[in-house]
């Protein structure tokens, strides 16, 4: 992978002036995984979402390379439209056969867990050459922090309301990059803008491998989890830390976490007693939901880990 | 000197074989009946190394023009085929292409649109994507949708106009039933439609571009709008240059519209696609029994020939306007609303009846068409009122 000092020197293709949040996940994931494509032209598609509405309000663009959008759910089904342009005009002899592109998503986690799933799917089955990246910030957080699919056990949403009846989102969160590891393409990780180095490394990856690639980024949103902007990456580190967040890859079906070292490990609650959406869990006093979702927690890490070892 | 060949071919595959000579770069491909014989024949041309097309075999219609955007936004020539749930399942998208001005050219196989299901042929679908801003062909023939699909890619990628394209043609009436067809040869058809420039393409440009931007409040999107309108309405010379371009090669007449026999006729009848034939038949019995009767078949839906139509109409006593789907809470069907608006212009107010008929494939006999007729007649001499009757339900 390239050095620190190397990535520094390379151009940034989402470029600042956009009109995402301070402390937002999303641009900050964007970014990063563009730094993987080294220094190959490159074509993006957004899915609507914040990323898209804040970096391409006309007429000025934060996008310093072509991009695309469509509509919501739909992100994979374009680019890949796009790739399929770039080989059809290839074996046309209009581009140059030895010009390389690479072709990357970017969507939100409603767009990609939720309505844009059966798009991601068949574009992942079609065997597409792009990389599709998920930034998860767990809801709908540009029409107003409702809960997808992505959202977590118990946490607070506009449509998963706290009230004495039910406190917060009743279900568990879809894995969703187990899922796409299921379609057994080449590429398919978790990572976290928090691990930049890790996150860098398999964006290089992703965009490396020839065939669909998959990136879960966990990207949080400063106004969706109800937390102060500047903590933005150590809130995302302490997702690593707590395990909730396990940063694996499955690469040619070989499975590889990065695993928390055992002095690093702190419990779920010191993760998410810093976030509002769920306060409801701390206060008046903490609820026996906090060990329900330490089980959960544990549960998948150790999941991911009996993946690891069956897929080595 | 193009050379031809005669063949008994159906629709599907003279819309096929046009798609093979245009040779699209790509081609988004989705089963529904009864389109999926053009996909089906476009799967051959590909396997057989015949045509250069990337296929991309999508999950579904709202995939299919998704991609269909990504590509042309790229930079390719792109064309597709659907019908019925899966124009429906796209409607979201036929605005999008159209908005972001993307030349693309979609074959419809007319169907009608649940519920209840039905897969045989009315016009339910096609006029539900009449105000999304394409350019839509209503064939009669299997030959004129081999036209029509031909002329298609010039129109949609002509640089004054960059919108889609839509050629379609009435489900298994004409997507299925085998009619005598002339093709023309492949190097005659290539050079008439010759190679796609691309506009501010996102790859092989020279500069990064943006495609689909956010026009929020401000005006931008109003700004865009009044473009998209004002190059629907200005598409209409480019389409009567390209067509009669493609005439003179076919020698078959192009025209947005088919009057025949309306100059001097008392009674016409306007009616869109396969049903023409029909009454084209009991108009020519009529006027051999002395009766000033004629038929206008509209070829051109979408921009909607209003003074072509007017034109025609002015002299008519009475006329029936022959509708193929209904637009429900709405006086008269799609076809009753645009003619109707067509002849508000004309000094003198000519009464009109419109008649929904066939839907979900429902025969139209002979019979109904002499109906039809003999109605006007009662119109004209005012013993029968104008509306809306559905023919031959009851």
């Amino acid at each position: 992978m390239a050095s620190i000092k190397e990535l520094s020197k390379q151009p940034d293709l989402l470029v600042g002036g956009h009109r995402l949040c301070g402390g937002c996940g999303a641009s900050i994931a964007a970014r990063q995984v563009l730094l993987g494509a080294r220094d190959v032209e490159v074509v993006a598609a957004s899915a609507t979402g914040c990323l898209e509405v804040s970096t391409s309000a006309l007429p000025y663009s934060s996008w310093a390379t072509s991009w695309i959008h469509n509509a919501f759910e739909n992100a994979a089904a374009t680019i890949t439209g796009v790739e399929a342009a770039y080989k059809g005009l290839k074996a046309a002899g209009k581009i140059a056969q030895d010009k390389e592109i690479k072709f990357v998503a970017f969507a939100g986690d409603g767009a990609t867990y939720d309505i844009g799933f059966q798009s991601l799917s068949g574009a992942l089955e079609r065997g597409h050459d792009f990389v599709y990246v998920c930034y998860d910030n767990g809801a709908y957080m540009n029409t107003g922090i409702q809960r997808s699919s992505a959202t977590p056990h118990y946490a607070w949403a506009t449509t998963s309301e706290v009230g004495k009846a039910i406190p917060g989102k009743p279900q568990k969160r879809k894995d969703l990059t187990s899922i796409v590891a299921a379609h057994h393409i080449p590429y398919a990780a978790q990572a976290s803008i928090g691990n930049w180095k890790d996150l860098v490394e398999k964006a290089e990856k992703a965009f490396a491998t020839p065939g669909p690639a998959f990136l879960n980024v966990l990207a949080p949103c400063p106004r969706g989890w109800r937390y102060d902007s500047s903590m933005t990456i150590e809130i995302s580190r302490l997702a690593f830390k707590s395990k909730f967040w396990p940063l694996f890859e499955v690469a040619d079906g070989v499975w590889t976490m990065r695993e928390v070292k055992e002095k690093d490990v702190i419990p779920v609650a010191d993760f998410l007693k810093l976030q509002g959406r769920f306060a409801h869990l701390f206060k008046p006093t903490p609820s026996p939901l906090l060990e329900q979702i330490q089980q959960e927690v544990d549960e998948y890490y150790a999941y991911i880990q009996r993946m690891c070892a069956a897929h080595s | 000197m193009a050379k031809i060949t005669v063949l008994a071919a159906t629709g599907n595959l003279m819309v096929a074989e046009a798609l093979r000579q245009a040779e699209p770069d790509v081609v988004s491909a989705y089963p529904i009946t009864p389109q999926t014989t053009i996909v089906e024949a476009y799967s051959k041309y590909v396997a057989d190394g015949r045509v250069h097309t990337e296929y991309i075999n999508v999950e579904s219609e709202h995939s299919s023009m998704s991609a269909a955007i990504g590509a042309s936004a790229a930079g390719a020539r792109v064309a597709t085929a659907t019908s019925s749930q899966g124009l429906a399942l796209m409607w979201e998208e036929l605005h999008i292409a159209a908005g972001m001005r993307l030349p693309i050219v979609m074959a419809n196989a007319n169907r009608a649109l649940s519920a209840p299901i039905n897969i045989h042929g009315d016009h339910s679908d096609v006029m539900g994507a009449r105000d999304t801003g394409w350019i839509i062909f209503i064939a009669e023939t299997a030959q004129e949708a081999y036209d029509n699909t031909i002329i298609s890619f010039r129109i949609a990628e002509h640089a004054d106009v960059q919108l889609p394209v839509m050629t379609t043609l009435d489900g298994f009436i004409t997507t299925h039933a085998m009619e005598r067809c002339e093709l023309l040869d492949d190097a005659t058809v290539k050079a008439f439609v010759g190679q796609r420039t691309p506009i501010n393409p996102l790859i092989n440009g020279d500069k990064p571009v943006n495609h689909g931007m956010f026009a929020s409040l401000g005006g931008a999107y109003f700004k865009v709008k009044h473009a998209e309108r004002d190059a629907n309405d200005a598409s209409l010379p480019y389409i009567k240059e390209i067509g009669d371009e493609w005439a003179a090669v076919c020698e078959r007449p192009f025209d947005f519209i088919d009057a025949y026999e309306c100059e001097d006729a008392d009674f016409i009848v306007v009616v869109l696609g396969s049903a023409t034939g029909n009454v084209r038949t009991v108009a020519r019995e009529l006027r051999a029994a002395g009766i000033k009767v004629g038929v206008l078949r509209i070829r051109l839906y979408r921009p909607f020939p209003y003074a072509q139509v007017r034109e025609a109409l002015k002299n008519a006593k009475a006329i029936a306007i022959m509708d193929r789907a209904d637009s429900f809470g709405s006086q008269y069907g799609p076809l009753g609303l645009d003619v109707r608006t067509a002849l508000y212009d004309l000094p003198a107010r000519i009464p009109t009846r419109n008649y929904i008929y066939g839907l979900g494939g429902a025969d139209v006999k002979l019979a109904a068409i002499r109906q039809v007729f003999d109605e006007l007649q009662e119109l004209a001499a005012g013993s029968l009122d104008e509306g809306l009757n559905y023919l031959g339900t009851r």
